[in-house]
């Protein structure tokens, strides 16, 4: 009898014990992913929510909600039931809405569970560039007329376009000093350093890596406080100029504001055990993408410092619509 | 070599191989249909590749397109109505072939020598594209400007039979690509406060509207007349006979080179290299009189034309990431929303994947001939479908589609008003591929220009003193001006009777 009694207490509390354990997640996540199927955020939200589905035992399945030039996705991500089955893969672009007037919410508006990704703007001249180093290319801008030298490699107000400004800035020199050839991305912009029509590409150092293997370009320094891993000889901006300086574009997991703090936490902790793993780091080693784990608390002060300094070089530029 | 093989290793994929026939099936019903043209059938496919790899996506467009190519003809034995307008050009040949118990010198004929055609034309894209882009790493944003102001001209100048309907449809879908975010400044244009239009008006949804949706506006006012049926039986067996295909080895090649080169053209797709290259066969037959008639020659020439224009018209979409027609210009889409920005670049940055669109090319124009007999036998089922049945099908697979791209149902809203513009263009007689090139083309055209004068710095006589940016740029004036001025002097000359009266 006791016994009976025994075990039937035991089963009542490993059921109440596992049914505490399944109180989250226990049914699909949702992953909103502000850009379109194929592309490079794609990419690494699916391999992120594979690791995801390991880690909590649900499905994670990857929404795309493209469009608007990602307003759309990450307007999303902050109306969803903040029950911690939508969350979405934030990327840097969100920092820029409020500034630009796009839209009206800001970087400290999102929920952060954590950074996964960080890919450093590098300078690029040609090889037959006159500058063999940032240092002299940074004198030779200073000292000629502004709008001599054209930059190009990425969008206006794009991610790598307000770093560009941001290292012109710490170096002392006006963020206009060098004018904005806008383009579609890495490749474009390359071929038109290769065809002589610019002086500098902004971009990752992977993105760079066909035509710096085919002889036409050369990274002189990457915006980082190390040195990447993949390209040893490539300084950073701090041994090149004296002044650390970094800038470039990132992905993180965010949610609503309203998550709760547990289930903030369980997702947390799956999302820094899956970005911390070998598969993962390999996976974005093999794509050209750096990986910089931040957990919720580190994001969070990323965020607000992202806000806060996007802002302040839109207004530089002049392609913002609200003052700081 | 190695870049080869990566090439077969990306399409040796079962992903790769299953969409290709899946896609096969779909490109041969849909070319089937009378009306319904192989721009539609890729248009409905667009959301299916949006999901796939790169190559996967391409496979798919490429397989579909060349079937349709072909399918167009099975009608136009059976019917005496071409199934795509790329059969007009030979559809009384083929019809009377057929009345005659000649299944094979018809149908055969077109099938073999349309596969023979696609193959031609992959073989020069192969050797000539990696040679262009060799010139066209050179290109600055000066030279792609006058590339696609040339591009946008002649598409215009060719399609429909008015010019000016041509550019007014032109300047819809120039206005259409202005919408969104400003390239330079990135101030909103006509985005009316909606947070959806800020990255533009979606292409796939425009594509989906304008040659899918507007052709079911168009059936469902006709639909009260009569259904043709297939009268005719397969009587003979439905290849060629070895002997009559050696007797046509010249109208083939030429076919193939010609379909090629004008394929290769901006503007000028299959339609015109069909009936170009019917022209050209008719002068160098042997049995002229049979043109019009039931010739095998005609057919032989012409078929082969129309499927080797389809692989022309990838060199300017690889080489330089201009679309030449309606069909490359949903490449140019597809490719860019997969993060692939076509131009010489790709030739050094993805060697791989321009390998396997050439493996792609070949592979489904040899899967074409079985195919393409069972679509013979099966053809005359498929094409008396009722209507009542195959349209809201169609309808369904327009509505999923452009949803299912961006999970968004505003594109739904672009769709509709698309359709019913398109719908309403078309019952007047203005065409929609420019307004299609107007709006993929629209943005390379402002974008270059903008660029341009950035780095020049305001100066516009940097837009002609490169070389080639000065011989493009003069080609596109003299194609602007030349009708202005041939009009003017016409004009002149009618008046001046007139003049030395008074």
């Amino acid at each position: 009898m006791l016994t009976r009694l025994a075990t039937t207490a035991a089963t009542i509390f490993v059921l109440s014990g596992g049914a505490a354990l399944a109180e989250y997640p226990e049914k699909p996540i949702s992953l909103i992913v502000p850009w379109a199927a194929g592309g490079g955020t794609d990419a690494v939200a699916r391999v992120l929510a594979e690791g995801l589905k390991e880690e909590l035992g649900v499905a994670v399945n990857v929404v795309n909600k493209p469009g608007g030039g990602s307003v759309i996705g990450h307007s999303e991500m902050l109306a969803a039931n903040p029950d911690g089955y939508t969350l979405g893969f934030g990327t840097a672009e969100l920092a820029t809405f409020y500034w630009a007037g796009q839209a009206n919410t800001k970087a400290t508006d999102f929920n952060p569970i954590a950074l996964v990704n960080f890919d450093s703007g590098a300078f690029h001249v040609s090889t037959s560039s006159k500058w063999s180093d940032v240092k002299a290319a940074l004198e030779d801008i200073k000292a000629q007329p502004a709008g001599t030298y054209k930059v190009t490699g990425t969008g206006t107000g794009a991610a790598y376009h307000l770093a560009f400004a941001g290292f012109l800035k710490a170096n002392g020199i006006d963020p206009l000093a060098v004018t904005l050839v806008p383009s579609q991305g890495a490749a474009p912009g390359f071929q038109e350093l290769a065809a002589g029509g610019v002086d500098v590409v902004l971009s990752s150092l992977p993105e760079g890596t066909a035509m710096m293997q085919a002889g036409k370009s050369k990274p002189l320094a990457v915006f980082s406080e190390e040195r990447i891993a993949a390209f040893p000889d490539v300084p950073t901006a701090g041994e090149a100029t004296g002044t650390p300086f970094a800038g470039g574009t990132w992905r993180g997991v965010v949610g609503p504001q309203e998550l709760d703090p547990e289930v903030k936490k369980t997702l947390e902790e799956a999302v820094l055990k899956v970005a911390n793993s070998e598969d993962f780091k390999t996976f974005m080693n093999d794509k050209g993408f750096g990986v910089r784990v931040l957990d919720s608390a580190a994001f969070g002060g990323f965020l607000a410092e992202q806000h806060t300094q996007v802002g302040v070089i839109m207004n530089d530029l002049g392609i913002a619509q609200r003052k700081e | 070599m190695t870049a080869v093989l990566d090439g077969l290793a990306l399409v040796m994929q079962p992903d790769v191989l299953l969409t290709m026939l899946i896609s096969a099936a779909f490109g041969l019903f849909v070319g089937m249909v009378p009306g319904l043209s192989a721009t539609m059938a890729v248009a409905l496919l667009v959301p299916v590749a949006f999901t796939l790899s790169p190559v996967a996506a391409l496979a798919t467009i490429i397989t579909c397109s060349a079937m349709a190519m072909f399918a167009g003809d099975i009608p136009a034995a059976f019917l005496r109505m071409p199934g795509t307008p790329a059969s007009a050009a030979y559809t009384y040949d083929m019809n009377d072939l057929v009345r005659a118990g000649r299944t094979g010198d018809a149908l055969g004929m077109s099938l073999v020598s349309s596969a023979l055609g696609g193959i031609l034309g992959a073989i020069i894209l192969m050797f000539g594209a990696p040679l262009l882009a060799d010139f066209a790493i050179n290109f600055s944003s000066y030279e792609y400007f006058w590339l696609a102001l040339l591009g946008l001209s002649c598409a215009t100048l060719v399609a429909g039979d008015d010019a000016l309907k041509g550019w007014l449809s032109l300047t819809i879908g120039l206005f259409l690509s202005v919408v969104g975010l400003d390239f330079v400044t990135g101030i909103q244009r006509y985005t009316f406060g909606i947070t959806n239009l800020q990255a533009g008006v979606g292409f796939i949804s425009v594509m989906i509207g304008a040659f899918a949706l507007s052709e079911l506006f168009r059936k469902a006012t006709t639909s009260h007349q009569a259904h043709p049926k297939p009268r005719l039986d397969i009587t003979e067996r439905p290849l060629p006979r070895l002997n009559s295909l050696w007797q046509q080895r010249k109208h083939i090649v030429r076919g193939g080179i010609i379909g090629t080169l004008i394929g290769a053209l901006p503007g000028a797709g299959a339609d015109i290299a069909a009936w170009v290259s019917y022209a050209i066969s008719k002068r160098f037959a042997k049995q002229p009189e049979l043109f019009g008639r039931g010739s095998a020659e005609g057919v032989a020439g012409a078929a082969t034309a129309n499927n080797a224009a389809l692989s022309g018209s990838y060199v300017p979409t690889l080489v330089f990431g201009i679309p030449g027609d309606s069909i490359t210009a949903i490449v140019v889409g597809v490719l860019i929303l997969k993060g692939i920005q076509p131009g010489p670049l790709v030739f050094v940055n993805s060697a791989d994947m321009v390998n396997a669109i050439y493996i792609v090319f070949l592979l489904a124009n040899l899967i074409l001939v079985p195919l393409g007999i069972l679509a013979i036998y099966l053809g005359r089922t498929v094409i008396s479908i009722r209507d009542a049945i195959l349209y809201p099908v169609i309808l369904l697979l327009c509505l999923y589609g452009a949803y299912a791209v961006s999970n968004n149902m505003f594109e739904l809203w672009i769709v509709l008003g698309i359709g019913i513009l398109v719908w309403i263009m078309q019952e007047n007689n203005y065409p929609a591929a420019p307004l299609i090139l107007g709006l993929v083309l629209g943005q390379v055209v402002e974008q270059n220009f903008m660029s341009s004068l950035i780095k020049a710095d305001g100066n516009f006589i940097n837009f002609f003193n490169r070389p080639i940016a000065g011989v493009l740029g003069i080609l596109t004036l003299v194609v602007w001006f030349y009708p202005i001025v041939t009009g003017v002097v016409k004009k002149m000359r009618s008046n001046e009777p007139i003049n030395d009266e008074t």
